[in-house]
């Protein structure tokens, strides 16, 4: 039972209208960054507050709710908005991909493809991909505007020149259906390739910035490189400890004072997943 | 044979705002023309208006009224109130000036600064250069000066530097004041000779030559030119 | 070619009652290179900018004929082609290479910039053509991935004009590219203006009040007046023999060296 003190998912029934608005015009204009009247949240800013609100907005009691950070469904700020949700929405939660209909996340896409009918939240802390070179926002309204985005090329040229690759890790900037370039959030940009003309809706909630943006079903995202620099994703020579995948994104951790290190996935769901399915002697997924 | 520059009526004053509008007239009614091949030497007493009519004919005085009319592409065109490009067309193709004083162009080599006019009338860079040299030597410039910018020589190699810039490029009407002004004996010869080739060329003078030596050598023609106010 | 690169008819420009720039017309050749001259608050930046499209004038047209578009006004024109007329076309050197530069990103980037914001993807090839323009602009290569932070006064005017001809514009406004440098940086900078005019056939506008820079780089000058063009004409013909009040006290308030 939803808590009788809060109206359902906590936001009034004209936010939440007014939220679905933005979210229908930021799907109708793939990438492009669309203000809201975002609302004070019951927790601070940089915590998802922009995710909390675009998930409040479209979801219902049929729902199921997945929440990530970096990949794990277990970590504290996952762990509250899914009891949140649980206590304001009253819904179904879970922590498999592949049951959620809804799955809000921190700086991760999961391993697990995505079906049509899913939709992907994204929590975003900087919605502006332009905002490092351009700190005026006049400046990169009219750059959007015109799809002048030289200068993020500029960046990664510069990236090269210094380091002699482009050296950029995550929030990797991406050209959203040949229009608007877009950050994808700090996810890895391992994630990347994911993002592209996938069969989910991504939606992208950034609170302090009180901006939506989207990308819709099957629209074409492009990371950006060079003919001579194509982008690439990461790579690891080690498998993860747990599940031995060599597909998908490892995190690097230190497990005893000699430094020894171990690889496992960051996709806990995924990871166990794969687990259980070796367990049971079947082939992994 | 026809005259390629003709002037007629030409009248040039010098109003100085500065000292209550005072003007000060200096050419008045000024008439002559010049044909291929004639040399005319503009004689008069000191302060006649000699020099500022040389610079009117170049376009670098705007006379206030009359008609300077040149051969320009086989036409006649007027320089009295012409357009800027039109000026600087006549003088590209048609019409070349020797002053006493060469504008220097810091850290350009002197055998470039002579070999430009003839660049800027579409002759490749290395046969102007060729003719730039021996220009340059013919007029006793030593060679190991050649690359240098022209800044740092004296004053009769400048000058030296200054008319072989101002014949390379053949231009059918030549404009020389005191082209010989600052240099010794032997330069001076050379120079006369280089005049005299292009006139017997064909080409057209009109100089200002104080030395009589220089001006009994050159000029086919003297035309006077008298102090404002005063009878002809 | 038989039709002026750059016109203006009637440009004025108000800032409030103050008449910054009033009626100016002229036309630009392919291949001139204008001068603008006059004190400060004469209106010559002014005029500049609304020119290059920068400022809207209240009154007047600029037509430009462009390579691309054929005869455009520069006015009527959306700030989308304006700015890409901008930065394929044109040029613009500020007087503070600060204001023209990127300060953070390298030399190479800043050179590069245009090739890629018109559609370069080929990092080896945009790096081989900042340093064919590094060269041009006499700095050592060595310097390419430096940030302009580092580099001198005159360096960075360099590394400015650099970026702006990169894309090979046929037209270049000026604002005063030689203030705020010393007298011998000056020279070195004018010295390698003026060859690159020549070489790649450049029409340019320039706005200086120094007398000496438009003699050496300009063919042709406007004097500016209280935002009036008070006299025009050939530069040598402007500075030999000044006709309007304006002018003979400019021209004779150089101090001769």
């Amino acid at each position: 039972m939803p808590d009788g003190a809060y109206n359902y998912a906590y936001l009034d029934e004209q936010t939440k209208r007014m939220i679905r608005r933005a979210i229908l015009k930021a799907v109708a204009v793939p990438g492009y960054q669309v203000p809201f009247g975002g609302r004070e949240m019951p927790l601070p800013y940089g915590w998802g507050t922009g995710g909390i609100q675009v998930t409040a907005a479209i979801i219902g009691r049929d729902d199921t709710l997945k929440v990530i950070d970096q990949g794990a469904d277990d970590t504290t700020n996952a762990v509250s908005i899914r009891r949140f949700f649980a206590r304001v929405a009253d819904v179904a939660t879970t922590t498999r991909t592949e049951e959620a209909t809804v799955i809000q996340t921190r700086h991760r896409v999961p391993e697990t493809p995505l079906k049509e009918g899913q939709i992907l939240v994204f929590q975003v802390p900087i919605p502006e991909p332009l905002r490092m070179l351009e700190p005026r926002e006049t400046e990169t309204r009219t750059l959007h505007a015109l799809s002048e985005y030289g200068v993020m090329q500029v960046s990664l040229y510069e990236s090269i020149a210094r380091h002699g690759r482009i050296a950029k890790t995550y929030n990797y900037p991406v050209l959203v259906n040949g229009r608007y370039m877009m950050s994808p959030s700090p996810i890895p940009k391992f994630d990347n390739p994911k993002l592209d003309r996938n069969p989910a809706l991504q939606l992208y909630g950034a609170g302090r910035e009180k901006r939506i943006y989207a990308v819709p079903p099957y629209t074409p995202v492009k990371s950006l490189d060079f003919d001579d620099h194509p982008f690439e994703i990461e790579r690891w020579t080690e498998c993860c400890a747990l599940c031995g995948s060599r597909e998908s994104f490892l995190d690097e951790m230190i497990v005893d004072d000699e430094g020894k290190r171990l690889y496992v996935c960051s996709d806990t769901d995924y990871c166990q997943e794969r687990q259980g399915a070796q367990a049971q002697g079947k082939e992994a997924p | 044979m026809l005259p390629v520059l003709r002037v007629s009526a030409l009248n040039k004053a010098f109003v100085m705002h500065a000292q209550g509008d005072l003007a000060l007239p200096v050419l008045q009614d000024v008439a002559l023309s010049v044909a291929p091949g004639e040399c005319l030497a503009l004689v008069g007493p000191s302060g006649a208006g000699k020099s500022t009519l040389l610079r009117s004919l170049y376009g670098n005085y705007r006379p206030q009224s009359g008609s300077i009319q040149i051969r320009h592409r086989d036409q006649w065109v007027e320089l009295v109130g012409a357009e800027p490009r039109v000026v600087l067309d006549v003088r590209r193709h048609t019409m070349g000036f020797v002053s006493q004083f060469l504008r220097v162009i810091p850290r350009i080599g002197a055998v470039d600064v002579v070999a430009e006019p003839m660049v800027r009338r579409g002759a490749p860079a290395e046969e102007a250069r060729r003719r730039a040299e021996f220009l340059l030597g013919l007029l006793g410039i030593p060679a190991r000066l050649w690359a240098l910018p022209p800044a740092t020589f004296s004053g009769g190699e400048q000058q030296r530097v200054n008319i072989a810039r101002s014949l390379i490029a053949d231009y059918p009407v030549l404009l020389l004041d005191e082209p010989t002004a600052s240099l010794d004996t032997a330069n001076r010869d050379g120079v006369i000779d280089l005049i005299r080739q292009r006139r017997e060329a064909g080409t057209a003078i009109v100089g200002i030559f104080h030395d009589t030596t220089v001006r009994d050598a050159v000029a086919t023609r003297l035309h006077n030119v008298a102090l404002p106010g005063a009878q002809p | 070619m038989s039709a002026p690169l750059l016109s203006a008819r009637g440009v004025t420009k108000r800032f409030g009652e103050r008449i910054a720039c009033r009626d100016v017309s002229f036309e630009l050749w392919p291949g001139e290179v204008l001068g603008i001259v006059g004190e400060s608050g004469s209106g010559k930046t002014t005029l500049l900018n609304c020119l290059a499209g920068r400022l809207t004038p209240d009154g007047g047209t600029v037509t430009y004929e462009s390579a691309a578009a054929g005869t455009v006004d520069v006015h009527g024109l959306s700030e989308a082609r304006r700015r890409l007329l901008a930065r394929t076309e044109w040029g613009f050197v500020n007087q503070d290479a600060r204001e023209g530069l990127r300060m953070g990103v390298s030399a190479g980037a800043n050179i590069g910039e245009r090739l890629m914001a018109i559609g370069a993807r080929h990092y080896g090839t945009i790096r081989q053509t900042s340093c064919d323009w590094l060269a041009r602009v006499e700095i050592d290569l060595d310097r390419l991935d430096d940030r302009p932070t580092t580099y001198s006064g005159g360096m960075r005017q360099r590394l400015q004009i650099a970026r702006n001809l990169v894309s090979e514009p046929r037209l270049v406004f000026m604002d005063e590219p030689t203030g705020g440098l010393d007298v011998s940086v000056q020279a070195r900078l004018l010295d390698l203006l003026r060859g690159l005019v020549d070489r790649f056939h450049l029409s340019a506008v320039l706005v200086t009040h120094d007398l000496g820079v438009a003699r050496l780089l300009t063919h042709r000058l406007m004097v500016m007046q209280g935002g009036k063009v008070v006299e025009d004409g050939l530069t040598d013909q402007v500075l030999d023999d000044p006709q309007h009040a304006y002018t003979q006290m400019l021209v004779a308030s150089i101090l001769p060296v």
